[in-house]
């Protein structure tokens, strides 16, 4: 079974401008994920550059835009993504900087998640052995705390393209409702504080983009919703 | 944090309860004028007097700056998306807040006066 592949390729050094390539992949009628698949181009071609390490939807670096949507390349199957007869067609996630072929600059993404202050504040003295949690509020952090970073979602947010240096977009914004959630934090004040201008949440339009491709299946919009209000709470 | 000088209230918390508050009290005032069209007789007369009496007066008021906030801080938010010349966005946001006061003032003559 040979398999059409279209990869967008840029080397900034070479290219003018970036242009998509065509590869034929011989899959073995084999279900293989998307990563199997540039692994096999890289064989034919290793001028390829793309990242990948864990190869099982744990580490979050190869989050790419396959057939039009964001996901892990190595935890997408090809029966997911492609109808029989169709070409397979990979891009780099959108809106941030090209370094070269599938690989972006991440810079912007990660400035966001720092400004959320993605850490335990708690200025109390720190008891002997551990800071406890009851069960109840452990829970808490289901579905916040699982986010790999692969930056997907924001990837995918119209809001976070058009401003991607004022808008936290989805990921930034669970992580810092992860840390608004929990119990041990004392820093919540603060924290909303530095939430409740125009820009940094309520950018957020709720088209659920960010949803509709988180590959861990977790909910951003969901807790942007937690988020605003908190600080509807807040402010009066 | 990103301040914004042309954005309405210079808060997000604020910009976002004023833009639902402010929708509920159009959709409100836009089926109560709706309603008069449908099921009044018509004329002008009538009209002018349903539209000034005490009540509507009020509401007219009332919908006219939620008017001017919702469309101020929409067209804000879309201008920022979009128009990323700083010189043409802020000449666009200039004219369209301008144009808002405009539509204020001159409502507000009609039913205040
Ligand atoms: S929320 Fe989901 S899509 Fe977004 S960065 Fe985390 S794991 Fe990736
Ligand atoms: S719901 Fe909000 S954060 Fe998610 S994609 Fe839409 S605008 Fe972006
Ligand atoms: S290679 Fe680690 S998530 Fe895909």
């Amino acid at each position: 079974m040979m398999l059409n592949v279209q990869v967008y390729r840029y080397n900034p050094e070479e290219n003018r401008e970036p242009y998509m390539r065509d590869y034929q992949v011989n899959t073995e009628g084999k279900d293989l994920m998307v990563l199997d698949v540039l692994n096999l181009i890289k064989q034919q071609d290793p001028t390829l550059v793309y990242r990948r390490s864990c190869r099982e939807g744990v580490c979050g670096s190869d989050g790419l835009n396959i057939n039009g949507k964001n996901g892990l390349a190595c935890i997408t199957p090809l029966s997911e993504v492609v109808a029989a007869g169709e070409s397979l067609v990979i891009r780099p996630l959108m809106g941030l900087p090209i370094i070269r072929d599938l690989v972006v600059d991440m810079t912007q993404f990660y400035t966001q998640y720092e400004k959320i202050k993605p850490y335990l504040i708690n200025e109390t003295p720190a008891p002997a052995i551990e800071r406890l949690q009851s069960p109840e509020d452990r829970d808490k952090l289901d579905g916040l705390y699982e986010c790999i970073l692969c930056a997907c979602c924001s990837t995918s947010c119209p809001s976070f393209w058009w401003n991607p240096d004022k808008f936290v977009g989805p990921a930034g914004l669970l992580q810092a409702y992860r840390f608004l959630a929990d119990s041990r934090d004392t820093a919540q004040r603060e924290r909303l504080a530095g939430l409740e201008d125009p820009f940094s949440v309520f950018r957020c339009h709720g088209i659920m983009n960010c949803v509709n491709v988180c590959p861990k299946g977790l909910n951003p919009t969901k807790a942007i919703g937690h988020i605003r209000n908190m600080l509807l709470t807040a402010a009066s | 944090m990103a301040k914004s000088v042309t954005n309405f209230s210079g808060n997000g918390v604020s910009d976002w309860l004023i833009q639902r508050v402010s929708a509920v009290v159009l959709a409100v005032y836009l089926v109560v004028v709706a309603g008069w069209a449908l099921f009044s007789s018509g004329g002008f007369d009538n009209w002018h007097g349903f539209m000034m009496s005490m009540p509507m007066k009020v509401f007219s008021i009332l919908a006219v700056l939620s008017l001017v906030g919702h469309s101020w801080i929409g067209i804000w938010a879309i201008s920022t998306d979009y128009i990323k010349h700083t010189v043409v966005r802020l000449a666009f946001q200039v004219a369209v807040v301008l144009a808002l006061l405009v539509y204020m003032i001159w409502a507000l003559t009609i039913f205040w006066g």
